[in-house]
Formats: structure tokens, sequence, C-alpha cells
């Protein structure tokens, strides 16, 4: 197997007293779809916060993409530029349009002349099948519409990794399924994609690898097939039988 | 209550109730006008208590007579929900309607009928009103202070430059729009203080030199709010986002200026700026006592804009920073693009409240001897020509002052409404 991709050492995180992160180890290769799941407060967003080092860790190593993270502030907004990532609350700038939303980061960050920028930003909608309410703003459009819209506005950065924190939580089941196949055309594309979901239909069916976390630690991790069809642990086999 | 039932309108008596009530509102009204503009006592035949009672009386009857819990006339509606909810209420309401109306025709006569505005002395005013004659004399004075008459239109016309020089941004070509907020901050203050410089100061360019000892009224207080809004809010903006910053240096500075500079009133800012400051300046170092006001002023509110400002940011929920970081934008980027453009749109109110409040603190300025337009009202009442005039001055200026803070608070509401989104 190749050098991977995104390389977590030991590390450690604590929010006052209370640890977070207990002694995580996780290799992620090129191209590989990891979800991770378990119980409320287990850590599984601080770990994938940790990875743009939206948290930082206090102990251990994390590479990105042969970048380690660490105070140094060009290496943070390197590894930003390369590690797209979808949150549960959307998180849209509610004052700018939708197409203005993802051509911003590209004109300014990546210095993207305005009409590329917009180009890339249509084809990305168009991915997401939005690309009709390029012109709304985000107030305007369904939780589902807005959650797309995220998606594409992080694709718009051309990302080697996409993080996504739990990002159907705060929608409506009705809309759970657009965002999850905008999800699942994107595992496809062979994107490198790192998932805190509950959505267990979503892990099995793109998932190469799953993580089960509780009170921060990796209890299990597992291929997908093993991971439900035997899991080892006792705490997974109780966490599985009430989410299936 | 229950006796009081018959008192009370039902389904099939409501309109008579409801015009029966009006019709004895609407006399007591009436009988309340009569007596304070014709001075007449139509209802002189009852017995004295009565008489002074009576309108209370019927209006209070009326409005009793109208009160419904919901009746499906809007403006109806509207009067009962707001002004005659109960008994204690509909009594209130109608003192305050008879206050204002017993109050209207004696202002009136004072400020309007028996006022004078002919004339150029004082004796000019016979009548008992208002003697407008007086803001008329001084009227220029009160606009151009003690800069000399035939000096006024360097006044004006840097005025006129200035705000031209302020519309000229929206003509900006869309290729040039980028450096708008540039414009605005940097390079449009500094031309409007030339200007402001060159005209009105003069000394160059065969204008005639006056000292801004010799500034004053309106022009003043427009000069003094003008320079302090415009550099107090950039410094604002600094002072609020050093003092949410990483860095404890630059955090533990901007709190101890902020909190510094709100702890201390402004007249002794102003007094030590212009007493206290020169002593610490080398002895050939001379600033202009109106530079030094400025700074201060501008320092002093620059803490409140600061504190104002942070709330906004405060209020933008911690996503907005998570989502800018996460697409690698840094500090400045993240501010510039995403966090200000927020959070200045919610302060606006609050910035403009604090706004209103400098415009008004402007007259304090006359303790270092700068008089605007209430510091020239002070210098003319005192005038032995003129001794006694004091009220029609503060009247003048206490209009002009409204005028100016109500266009103010107009347009925010305008930039609020202009700015909207939705979250």
């Amino acid at each position: 197997m190749s050098e991977p991709i995104i390389k977590i050492e030991n590390v450690n995180k604590w929010f006052g007293d209370f640890q977070v992160l207990k002694d995580i180890n996780l290799d992620v290769s090129a191209k590989q779809k990891i979800v991770v799941c378990g119980p409320s407060g287990s850590g599984k967003s601080t770990l994938i916060r940790c990875i743009n080092r939206l948290e930082e860790h206090q102990k251990g190593t994390i590479i990105v993409d042969g970048t380690e993270l660490s105070e140094n502030t060009k290496n943070i907004e390197q590894v930003r530029a390369e590690v797209g990532m979808v949150f549960q609350q959307f998180n849209l700038f509610p004052h700018l349009s939708i197409l203005d939303n993802c051509t911003l980061a590209p004109i300014w960050v990546k210095k993207m002349p305005k009409k590329d920028a917009q180009e890339l930003a249509m084809k990305q909608l168009e991915q997401v099948q939005i690309a009709d309410q390029a012109n709304k703003f985000p107030g305007q459009l369904s939780g589902g519409q807005q959650q797309r819209s995220a998606i594409a506005r992080a694709l718009c950065m051309q990302p080697k990794i996409m993080l996504f924190d739990e990002p159907t939580s705060a929608l409506d089941p009705e809309m759970i399924k657009e965002v999850l196949d905008a999800m699942v055309n994107l595992a496809k594309g062979g994107m490198t994609m790192i998932v805190v979901t509950h959505e267990m239909g979503f892990a099995k069916e793109v998932a190469d690898e799953v993580i089960f976390m509780d009170e921060g630690m990796i209890v299990e991790k597992a291929e997908t097939k093993e991971f439900f069809a035997n899991p080892k642990s006792d705490r997974t086999k109780l966490f599985l039988s009430q989410i299936l | 209550m229950n006796s009081l039932n018959f008192l009370k309108s039902n389904k099939q008596n409501f309109y008579y109730f409801l015009y029966l009530g009006l019709f004895l509102f609407s006399i007591s009204i009436i009988d309340v006008a009569i007596n304070a503009f014709l001075k007449i006592n139509i209802t002189s035949f009852l017995p004295g208590i009565l008489s002074i009672f009576l309108p209370l009386i019927l209006g209070f009857v009326g409005l009793n007579f109208i009160r419904t819990e919901y009746s499906g006339i809007k403006s109806l509606d509207i009067i009962n929900k707001n002004i005659n909810t109960n008994n204690f209420n509909a009594i209130l309401t109608l003192l305050i309607i008879f206050a204002i109306i017993k109050a209207t025709p004696p202002s009136l006569s004072w400020m309007i009928f028996d006022a004078n505005i002919s004339g150029d002395t004082k004796e000019a005013c016979t009548g008992t009103g208002a003697c407008w004659t007086y803001v008329k004399v001084w009227f220029r004075r009160f606009m151009y202070g003690m800069y000399p008459n035939d000096l006024h239109w360097r006044i004006n016309l840097a005025f006129i430059l200035v705000i031209a020089l302020g519309f000229f941004g929206f003509f900006l070509k869309d290729n040039l729009k980028k450096y708008l907020a540039l414009y605005y901050v940097i390079i449009y203050p500094i031309i409007a203080f030339l200007v402001i410089y060159y005209l009105i100061s003069g000394g160059a360019f065969g204008l005639v030199w006056v000292e801004t000892g010799a500034w004053g009224g309106l022009s003043l207080t427009f000069i003094v709010s003008f320079f302090c809004l415009i550099f107090c809010f950039p410094l604002g903006m600094v002072l609020a986002l050093g003092r949410r910053s990483n860095l404890p240096m630059i955090r533990y500075i901007s709190i101890g200026y902020i909190e510094f500079w709100r702890g201390v009133p402004l007249i002794t800012v102003l007094f030590m700026s212009s007493v206290m400051f020169p002593m610490f300046l080398p002895e050939d170092f001379f600033m202009d006592k109106l530079v030094r006001v400025i700074i201060a002023i501008t320092l002093f509110e620059g803490a409140y804009c600061a504190e104002v400002i942070r709330g906004g940011l405060q209020a933008l929920p911690r996503g907005q920073y998570d989502a800018a970081k996460s697409l690698g934008m840094g500090y400045w980027k993240m501010h510039i693009f995403v966090i200000l453009p927020q959070a200045l749109k919610l302060v606006i109110p609050g910035i403009c409240n604090t706004f209103l409040a400098l415009v008004k603190d402007t007259p304090l300025i006359f303790v270092v001897g700068l008089a605007e337009l209430a510091g020239m009202l002070a210098l003319a009442k005192t005038n032995p020509k003129w001794l006694g005039f004091a009220m029609e001055g503060y009247i003048f200026a206490a209009i002009i002052f409204w005028i100016i803070c109500y266009a103010m608070s107009k347009y925010s509401y305008n930039l609020e409404a202009k700015y909207k989104t939705e979250r």
C-alpha cells in the first residue's frame, strides 16, 4: 500500500480536564472512504475537526498529504485549502448568493480568475443538481439544497480530501436522500472521504472501512462487511443493535 | 362586575354601542377643545366640580362602550388593544389627549401667532410670543460662528466639495468598485481634510488665514462630527477585532484602551486635550486646538464603537468562522469577506446610536473655547443687546439637532433594510 494521505499518530486532546481523544491512531490512504460512527460525545466530530485544525490536538502528530499540522499558520492554511469540510449546520455564508459562496474561496485563496471560478462553481453546482439556484441566497433554499450547496462550495476548492461532520443530522428525513445521493456520487468519483454519520445504509454502500468510537477511543476498526457482519467488541454490538 | 353587563355590547346591539360610544367620546374631546381654543366653557351651567370632570366622565363611558374583545374592524381593534385595554388605561388615554389639546393653543400662540420676526433689534419684539428676530439677526453667527462674513462662501464651497466627494464613490466604474472601501476609509478622509484645511483655514492659494478659534456655529458642529465619525468607526473596528484576538498582547492592549476611554467623562478628555496635552509636547511643536479636540473625541468614541462592533462579532455563530477557515481563508480574508460584512450589518442600529450620541456630544467642545451651534447660543444669550432670548435660541438649536439626528436615524433604517439578509 502506498504512503497514507492522512497519518494520525498517538493523538490526544483535552477540553480542560476532560480528555476527548485518547491515543488515536489512524491511517487513511488516498481514495479510501471511511465512516466514523459512535454515540454522541465520543469524540468523532473532534477527531475530524483536528484533521483540518479547526481544533488543536495537544499531543501526537497529524500529517495531511505530507504536511504536519503544527502552530505554523502557513501549513494550516495549506492543509485547509486541500481538505474540504461539510458541516452539520451547513454554515453557508448568508450574505452571499450560492454562486458567490462557491467562488469566494477559489478567487481569494487560490487566486483563480473570477471567470474560471464561476465556471468551476457552476460545474460543481451542476454535479449536486442545484445549478438553477445559483443566484439565490442561502436563506431562500431548503435544508437539503443548502447542504448540497455546501458540498459544492467545498468541492470548488478542488480538495484532495473531504470531511463530512454529520452532514444529514440537521435535515428533514425527506431531504436526507438527496444529500446522501450527492455524497455517493462523490465517492464514486474517487474522492478520499471521512464521514461522521449515523446513516448506516450509506456506510454499507460506500465505506471501505468503518470506525467505531466511544469515550475518545477507537473501539473498533474494520472493513465494512466485517464490521456489520461480526463486530468484535460488546460495545459495538450494543451500538449496532440500537441503531440498525 | 356582572351587574354592569347591561352596559356591555353584545352581537345584537354592537353597532348601537359603538356609535353611542364614539359619540360620547367625541363630545368629550370637542368640549375640551372648545374650552382650550375658544376659551368657552359650554358646560358652565353645571355645578363646578361636575363641569370640570364632565369630559372625563363622558369620554370614559364612551371608551367603555367601545371596548370589545374582538370586533373585526381593524382600526377599532387597534385602539382597543393599545390605548383602551381596561378602565385605567382608558382614563390615562383621556388625560393624555386632554393634556395635548390643552397645551396646543398656548404653545402655538407663543411659537407662531404672537411671535415676531421682523425688524433687526430687540425693540422690534413687541408681542407676547417668541422673538424670532433674535434668531434671524444672529443666524449667520449660529451657522458660521465668528468666521468673517465676507468669507462664508469658503465654508459653503468646502462643504459642497466634501459632500460631492462623498457621492463620488457611487459613480465609480465597476472595475474600480473593489477599491471602494479603500477610498472611503483612507483616501476620502484625507481629501476631505485637505479641502477643509485649505478652503476654510486658508493661508495658501491667496486665501486669507482664518484661525480655528474663529470657526464656529453649525458649520463647526458638522466639521467636528464629520471627522470624528469617519475616524472613530475604523478605530472601533480595529479595537473590536483586537479585543477578540488570540494574541494576549493585542487583546490586553485593546481591553485596556477600551476600558480606559469608557471610564473617563468626555468633558475631562476634552479639557485634558487642550490644557494638559500641550505640556507634554516639545515647545516648538504646535497642534491646533481643533485638531486636538477631534482626536480626543475620536479616541473616546472609538472605544464605544468597538464595544458595539464586538457585540455584532459575538452574535455570529461559530460555524461561520469554521466554514471560512475550512476553506483555507486566513484571519484577514475571513474577517473581510465573511465575518465583518455580516457583523457590521447587525450593528447598524447600535452604531447609529453611538453616532447620534457623538453628534449631540459636540457642544461639549465649548469647554475648550470652541463655540459650535450650542456654544454660539450660549455666547449670544449673554450679549447685552439681546438679553432674555435664551429660550428662542435653544428651541432653534433643538430643532436643528433634531433634524440632523432624525435624518441620520432615517438613513440607518434605510441601510438596515438595504442589507437585510435571511438566515
